[in-house]
Formats: structure tokens, sequence, C-alpha cells
């Protein structure tokens, strides 16, 4: 297995606030990785300082070996790219526009995309489905949809990794599900490296190879669904009596809410 | 996309038809056939007989061609800048004149005017200068006043520019008043109206005008990046400070330009730039350079329109462009709640 996303001892600080502390985590070529915890532990500050546009206090991110901290904004974008949350940034471009804009870091200042740019984008529109969305401007889409496109902007980029903030909320059970279901299959056959923040641990349960627990900033479990999901683990963490039995198709642990 | 090029013809169009009514209407009506026999006399060795009264060729030449020009470069410059200000904000209510930009580049102008030097012909080369510095000042000040969280937001923007830009108003007024001599200049000046007349302010300002609009149009893809936000922009690779500095600088340059000579005009930063989101879309590596040629065609009839009025006398065309552009203002406020054009 190759290790294609190295955070190691990585530290955050706000302020005076220690946001995270001491923060090591490997993600490996095809493998996708949940990063779970309550509300406020940090996962939205990993996957941003994972994505180097903050700087960590120690430690460091390597990318296939590079420390992604130290690069210029368009090399390190050729290696690792994001899916944030859909908002309604960028709304009036057409899908084949914000796809495009995904190809910046090899993009010159004037913005003018060449061959590999015009194939890369109709790729990416390929893969998320949206080949026949390309002229229709993002507002007009549905909030799934809006999420793929992202997912688009980010393939464009031809990075190995792809860091995911949240990309389920606000989307229904349908949605969520081919939205999975899509960064599964690109996972494999691209031999992408994921790392997805998410809040549904039954989600994760169902979809991560590897989970890494976040509290209060510091990393305390990582491992495979069944060594992390467990009650005890989970009642620790969110301080919420749950009951966890395996899934009756998958197996995969179901983690149920006692009231 | 295919519409594009019919928007830059019809955009080309207008221009041409503004600027033929700009140079030929006035006091004496020179038609436009004679105005291109006038402009192709002037070519050296052109075998053109004048058949027209010898002063159509002074007041073309002397008077209203140079108008025309600096006419039409300064609602280039506002519209243009107008454009780069509401995509570096992501907002669409941003103007020159709106956030206190205009009004800054106006202090400087003043101060500049305020010496001896500056009224002879040297003198008048600096004063765009002392504009931009104003106006950078201003930019800087009212960014910072309205950042809120990374984000600038409609309310503290516009309340951080009127507040700015008032302040800015008022030392200019204070300046203007102390010296008795000045004030006639100055009024017309703040009211949007050329204070100098002739080729100079044209040439002491023409490479600021083509440095500054070269360069507004070339600024539109590190734009289309920065409308998901500065940290998105950063992820999908653009260098953020780099182009936000670049942007700032370029687009102050040239709202600088535009009021040094052409006093505060309002609203053709914000119409313009507006009305081709609305027609042709977002993308800024065409509406900038729409917005130049919209702009300079857009001030153009204002021109003509504050000529008109009160004819033979001429109002300052800050008037008109207020008087339009207000209501525009709050058609654009009503409707930004309602459609994403974002």
């Amino acid at each position: 297995m190759t290790v294609m996303l190295h955070v190691e001892d990585l530290s955050v600080d706000y302020g005076a606030r220690e946001v995270l502390r001491r923060v090591s985590l490997e993600v490996n070529a095809g493998e996708i990785v949940a990063l779970i915890g309550p509300n406020g532990a940090g996962k939205s500050t990993l996957i941003k300082a994972a994505s180097g546009v903050l700087k960590p206090r120690q430690g460091r991110v390597r990318c296939e070996g590079e420390d992604i901290t130290q690069l210029p904004d368009h090399l390190r974008a050729r290696r690792l790219a994001v899916v944030p949350q859909a908002k309604q940034e960028g709304g009036a471009f057409t899908v084949a526009q914000t796809v495009m804009l995904g190809r910046t870091a090899y993009l010159g200042w004037l913005g003018k995309p060449g061959k590999r740019d015009e194939t890369s984008v109709a790729n990416a529109l390929r893969m998320t489905g949206l080949t026949d969305f390309s002229e229709r401007r993002v507002a007009e889409l549905s909030g799934g949809e809006q999420q793929r496109v992202l997912v688009a902007r980010a393939l464009a980029q031809d990075t190995r990794i792809m860091l995911l903030d949240e990309p389920t909320n606000h989307l229904d059970l349908q949605h969520q599900a081919s939205l999975l279901r899509l960064i599964r299959e690109l996972t494999s056959t691209g031999q992408l490296a994921v790392l997805v923040a998410l809040h549904d641990l039954n989600l994760v349960s169902l979809f991560a190879d590897r989970v890494a627990l976040l509290v209060g900033g510091e990393l305390t479990h990582v491992g495979i669904p069944e060594e992390v999901l467990t009650e005890e683990i989970i009642q620790g963490a969110y301080h919420a009596a749950v009951k966890v039995t395996p899934h009756p198709e998958t197996g995969r642990p179901l983690v149920l809410l006692n009231l | 996309m295919k519409r594009t090029g019919s928007v830059y013809l019809i955009v080309f169009s207008l221009l041409l038809v503004t600027s033929t009514l700009s140079v030929g209407m006035g006091a004496v009506t020179i038609p436009a056939a004679t105005i291109l026999r006038i402009l192709a006399a002037q070519w050296p060795g052109s075998s053109i007989i004048p058949d027209w009264p010898a002063a159509f060729t002074t007041i073309l030449m002397q008077v209203r061609l140079p108008h025309t020009v600096l006419i039409a470069l300064t609602g280039a410059a506002l519209a243009g800048s107008g454009a780069a200000y509401q995509g570096l904000f992501r907002n669409p209510l941003a103007d020159p004149y709106l956030i206190g930009v205009a009004s800054g580049a106006g202090l400087g102008a003043v101060v500049a005017l305020s010496f001896e030097w500056s009224s002879n012909p040297l003198g008048m080369y600096f004063i765009p200068a002392a504009a931009f510095l104003g106006a950078l000042v201003t930019v800087v000040l009212v960014y910072n006043l309205a950042r809120v969280n990374g984000y600038v937001p409609l309310t503290t923007l516009i309340l951080a520019g009127v507040a700015v830009g008032a302040f800015a108003s008022a030392a200019t007024s204070f300046l203007m008043l102390r010296s008795s001599e000045m004030v006639t200049r100055a009024l017309s000046f703040l009211l949007g109206g050329s204070p100098v007349n002739g080729w100079e302010p044209v040439f002491a300002t023409l490479p600021y005008f083509a440095i500054g609009l070269g360069l507004l149009a070339l600024s539109g893809h590190p734009l289309n990046v920065l409308q998901f936000g500065e940290e998105q922009a950063r992820q999908m690779g653009l260098n953020v400070d780099r182009a936000k500095v670049f942007i700032v600088v370029v687009a102050s340059l040239t709202t600088a330009v535009a009021v040094a000579f052409s006093g505060v005009i309002g609203f053709i930063g914000l119409i313009v730039p507006h009305l081709f989101r609305i027609l042709w879309g977002p993308d800024y590596r065409h509406l900038i350079p729409m917005s130049i040629l919209g702009g300079a065609a857009a001030l153009l009839l204002a021109d003509i329109g504050a000529r008109l009025i009160i004819a033979p006398q001429s109002l300052p065309v800050g008037i008109v462009t207020a008087m339009i552009g207000a209501p525009f203002f709050l058609w654009i406020l009503r409707r930004a709640k309602r459609e994403v054009l974002w």
C-alpha cells in the first residue's frame, strides 16, 4: 500500500486556543478514511490544515512525500483537491465553467484553457454524470447535483488526493447514497486517497475503509469501522447512550441512539 | 456562449453611435459625413478640399473631440473598475462611488489642485498620481472596516464606504472653499464636470488609462476564481493575496485617473457591469472588456443628455448619472434578494 496523504504531528491554534493537538494520520491510495467526532472536535480545522490553507503551529502535511505547507498554491492544488459543502457561491456560472475553474492550478493568469484542460473537464463531467448539465447554471440545480458539480471541479484538478468536508450535509437519503457511491467508485478506479469528514456514523460504517475519531482536537481512535464504532468508544466520545448492532445485510456496525 | 460575439458587436456599434453624436452635437451641428471628412483632412498629405466653415475644424479638433475622448475614457474606467470591485468584494453593489474610492480619489486630486504648481502643464501630470494615492488609501481603509470573518457583507461595505466617502468629500469641500478662486472650478468638479478643456487632460491621463484598462481587462480569470471565496480559491490553486493586491491596485488606479479630470461621477460603475451580468453572464474574462466598452458608450450618452437638458448651457454629467443611477441602485437592491446572479 502506498501512503498518499501523510499528516504528521499536526498542531493548530486559533489565537491562544489549541484546536488540533499532535494529530498524525495516513491515507493510502484507493482508501477512504472517514473523519468523525462531536461538534467542535476540529474536523473542519483538520481538513483545512491538511489542504494547506491553514498554517499549522507544528507538524507537516505530506502529499506523495512532499511537504505541501511549503508549496506555492498552484503546485499544492495539483496534488490535493478539496470538495467543500455546496453553497450559493459562484452559482451564476454554468456547470462547465465551474468545473473548468478547477483547472486553475494548470491555467495561466488569463485562464485560457488548452486541449488537456478541455479533456480533463470532459472526463470530470462524465465521471460525475454531469455531461448533460454542462451548460446549465449551477444555481438552477438541486442540492445533490450542486454537490456533484463540486466533486467534478475537484476531479478536474487531476490530483490523487481528495479531501471532503461534510459533503452529505443538506442532502436527502437518495442523494447521500448516490454521492457516496460516486466517491467510492472514483476511489477504487482512480486509486484516489480520500479523507472525508462526516457526521452520520451509519454512513461512515457503510462506506469508509477506516475511521478516525477526533475528540477535543486529538485523534483518539483510528481503525476499521468495527474497531472504532463500538458502544464504549462512541458513548465516551459523544456523551450519548447508543446501541451498536450489526447491519442485517452488510454486517457492518449500526449505531442506534438510546434516549 | 455563442452570444459573446454579438454582444461585443452591439456594444461596439453603440459606442460608435454615441461618440458620433457627442462630436456632432452642440451649438452648431456637424453632420456625421462632415465629421469623417474633417478627420480625414487632418491626415498629412490628405487631398480633401475643405467645403465646410473653418470654425468647424476648430470646434471639432479643439473642443468636441478631446471632450468626447475624455468622457469615453472616463466611462470606460469607471465601469471597468466597478466590475472589478464587484468581483473582488463579491458584492453586486460595489461601485467606485458607493464604496468611497471615488471620493478618496477626488480628495487626492483636490489636494494636488490646491498647490500652485498643479496649474502649470507639467504639474497637471501629477494630479492623477495624487488621486491614485487617495483612492488606494480609501479602498484599503473601507475594505478593512467592512470585513467580517473574511467576508465583506453588503451592509458593512456600503456603510463603511458611505462613512469614509463622506469624510473624504467633507475634506475636499473644506480645501476647496478655503481658496475663493477655486470655488467655481471646485463645484463643477465635485458634481462631475471636467475643470479643464482641450487635449491636455487627455494626454495627461492617457498613459494611466491605457495601463489601467489593459490590466483590468486581463484580471478576469482570478476574479472568476475568487467568486468561490478566498479559501476555496486558494484550494483551487490561486495565489489569492497576489491576485487581490493586483486587482485593488489596478482598479484604484483606473478609478483615480477617471476622477482626476472628470470629477466624481457615480453609478456608471454600478449600472453597466450589472446590465452585462444580466444580459450575458458572470464570466469576468468577458464581463470586464464588455463593461469597459459599454461604460464609454453609457457615459457619452449621459453626457449628451447633460448637454441637452438646459442647452445652451450644460449640466455636470454626474447629475445625470445620479438621477438615472439612484433608482437603478434601488432596483438592484430589491432584485439581489430574489435572484442568484452571483
